[in-house]
C-alpha cells in the first residue's frame, strides 16, 4: 500500500486499488493545498487496471498523516457541499410554492372577478 | 512588500514611483488575480487553463494560497436555476474543477440502480433475435429506488432482496394485425420467477413447491414501500419489439443492482454535464456603429444596445450566461481590443438529467456521500 524508505518517512508512494481519476485528481486538489507538501501527484500505471499511485513528498511531516489529513479535508468539503446543496434545493422549492400559490390566488381573483 | 519589488525594477523609468497604485498587502495585483480566476478564451486558444493549487505558488508575495476550509465553508454557494421531476441544473459557486469533474463522474458511473441482467426466454418467434431482445430489455429505465436492494454477487442465490422480475408474454394471433411490444407489456411479478427449473432429483418429493430460478421467501408487494406503486419501467412506451401474426414472445427478465461502471444500462442519469461561467467583458466603449454590428454579431444575444441619449448608442453585456464560447465577436480583426471573454474557474453550472429511477437532487446528494464514503475507505486503510 505504502511503498517508501524505512528510514525517511517524509516521501512515499501510496497505491490504491479500485481507484480511478475520481477519487485520485480530488485529494491531489486537496494535498496540493496544504503547505507541509512539497509535491504531490498520481499516476495509473495502466487504464486496465483499477490501480492509482499517488506520490506524496513533504516538508519533514509523515507522508500518510498529510495523506490522511487531505483526505480529512475533503470527506469536509464533501459534507458542507452536500448541506449547502440540500439547503439550496430546499429553497427553492419553498420559494416555487410560494410563486405557484401566489399564481394560483391570482387566477382565482381574475376569476372571481370575471 | 509588493511595493519593494517594483521600486527597483521602475526605477530607471521616469515616472514616480509614488504614482503607482497601491496593492493591498495579503491581495494578489489585479493581473495575477485575473491569471488565477479566470480562463481567457482567446481567438486562437484558451489559457491560464490550469488552476493554481500549489500553496506556495504566491509566497514571495506574502499571499497564502493554502486551503483553509473555513474560507472554502464561507466561500462556498449553490443556486439552483431549474428544478424539475427529471432534469435539474444548478450552480455550483467557491468549488474546484477537480472536485466537480468527480461529481460528474460518480454521477455517471458509481451510482447504483436497478436493470434487467438475465432474461430466460421460453419462447421468441419474433424477429427480433434472443440476444438483441435482451440488450433492448437491459436498457429500459426501471422506476425503483435502488436503494431499497442490495448488490447480487454470483453465489448468492436470487431472493427478494437483490432480484426484481418481470414477465413479458405477448403473442400476435393468426389474422389480428401486427402489433408493436411496448415496455408497459413487462408486467412485474412480486412472488418471484414462475419458470419451473428442471430438476433431476427424482428423490424430491412431489407435495414440496417446483423449484423455481429465483428463491423469494416473501413477496415483493408486502414490503411498505411496494404496496401501492407496484415496480413498472419509467416510460410505458418505449418500443422492446414488433410482432406479426402468429409471432409470440414469452420471458422472464430478473433486474439487479449494478453500476454503470459495468455497463452504461446501470447509469441512473441520462448524463451528467458542467460548463464554467462565461463572462464578457467590454475592453473599451463599443458605441453607435459598432456597438450596433456588436449586438448581431452574437448568435445567442449577449450583448444589448443602451441609449445613452442624443442618438448616441452603447452596447452593454446583458446575458453573459447565455454565452457559448463561440468567439464571434472577436473573430474579426480589431475586435479582439474591444471584448474580451472569459471563464470563471470556480463557478460551475451543473445540469444533471435523470432517467427517472431516483429523482435529480437525490442523485447528487448520493454521488457526495459516495465521494465521502470512498474519502473514509482510504483513511482507514492508511490507519
Amino acid at each position: 500500500m505504502e511503498h517508501g524508505s524505512f528510514t525517511d518517512n517524509s516521501a512515499a508512494t501510496f497505491s490504491l486499488t479500485e481507484e480511478d481519476h475520481t477519487l485520485a485528481n480530488a485529494v491531489r486538489f486537496t494535498l496540493n493545498q496544504d503547505p507541509r507538501v512539497t509535491f504531490c501527484g498520481y499516476s495509473i500505471p495502466h487504464p486496465s487496471n483499477a490501480r492509482v499511485n499517488i506520490r506524496v513528498q513533504t516538508t519533514g511531516d509523515p507522508a500518510r498523516e498529510v495523506l490522511k489529513d487531505a483526505c480529512q479535508d475533503l470527506m469536509l468539503m464533501c459534507r458542507h457541499v452536500r448541506s449547502g446543496f440540500d439547503k439550496a434545493v430546499e429553497d427553492f422549492k419553498a420559494s416555487n410554492a410560494v410563486k405557484a400559490m401566489k399564481i394560483d390566488s391570482q387566477d382565482s381573483d381574475s376569476e372571481e372577478s370575471e | 512588500m509588493a511595493g519593494q519589488g517594483e521600486e527597483r525594477g521602475e526605477e530607471k523609468k521616469k515616472f514616480s514611483i509614488w504614482d503607482l497604485p497601491d496593492v493591498p498587502a495579503g491581495q494578489l495585483p489585479p493581473h495575477l488575480e485575473l491569471q488565477r480566476t479566470r480562463v481567457l478564451c482567446n481567438k486562437d486558444a484558451p489559457i491560464h487553463t490550469e488552476s493554481v493549487l500549489y500553496s506556495g505558488a504566491y509566497a514571495s508575495m506574502g499571499v497564502d494560497n493554502s486551503l483553509r476550509l473555513d474560507h472554502f465553508c464561507h466561500n462556498f454557494r449553490v443556486e439552483v436555476v431549474r428544478l424539475t421531476e427529471e432534469d435539474m441544473e444548478f450552480d455550483m459557486i467557491g468549488i474546484d474543477a477537480a472536485i466537480a469533474n468527480a461529481f460528474r463522474r460518480i454521477l455517471i458511473a458509481e451510482l447504483p440502480t436497478m436493470a434487467i441482467e438475465k432474461v430466460l426466454i421460453a419462447n421468441n418467434t419474433s424477429v427480433v433475435q434472443d440476444e438483441v431482445l435482451a440488450h433492448r430489455l437491459g436498457l429500459i429505465p426501471i422506476s425503483v429506488d435502488p436503494r431499497l436492494f442490495e448488490y447480487m454477487s454470483e453465489n448468492d442465490q436470487p431472493n427478494e432482496k437483490n432480484t426484481i422480475v418481470f414477465k413479458l408474454h405477448v403473442h400476435c394471433k393468426r389474422g389480428s394485425p401486427r402489433i408493436t411490444v411496448k415496455s408497459d407489456e413487462l408486467k412485474w411479478l412480486p412472488n418471484g420467477s414462475e419458470l419451473i427449473k428442471e430438476s433431476r432429483n427424482v428423490a424430491s418429493d412431489s407435495a414440496s413447491k417446483p423449484e423455481t430460478y429465483t428463491s423469494f421467501s416473501c413477496s415483493q408487494d408486502t414490503l411498505p414501500e411496494f404496496a401501492n406503486n407496484p415496480i413498472a419501467p419509467k416510460y410505458p412506451d418505449i418500443i422492446i419489439s414488433k410482432l406479426g401474426p402468429g409471432q409470440e414472445i414469452e420471458l422472464e427478465a430478473h433486474a439487479v443492482k449494478g453500476m454503470g461502471k459495468t455497463h452504461a444500462k446501470w447509469s441512473p442519469v441520462a448524463t451528467a454535464w458542467y460548463r464554467m461561467l462565461p463572462e464578457v467583458v467590454l475592453l473599451e466603449e463599443v458605441e453607435d456603429d459598432l456597438a450596433e454590428g456588436l449586438k448581431s454579431k452574437c448568435p445567442v444575444n449577449v450583448f444589448d444596445i443602451e441609449d445613452l441619449g442624443k442618438g448616441k448608442k452603447r452596447a452593454t453585456v446583458a446575458r453573459p450566461r447565455a454565452c457559448t464560447l463561440c468567439r464571434e465577436c472577436i473573430r474579426d480583426e480589431e475586435w479582439e481590443k474591444r471584448v474580451a471573454i472569459h471563464r470563471v474557474k470556480d463557478h460551475f453550472i451543473f445540469t444533471i438529467e435523470s432517467t427517472g429511477a431516483l429523482p435529480p437532487e437525490v442523485l447528487f446528494t448520493e454521488a457526495v456521500k459516495i465521494l465521502e464514503d470512498k474519502c473514509e475507505r482510504v483513511i482507514t486503510e492508511l490507519s
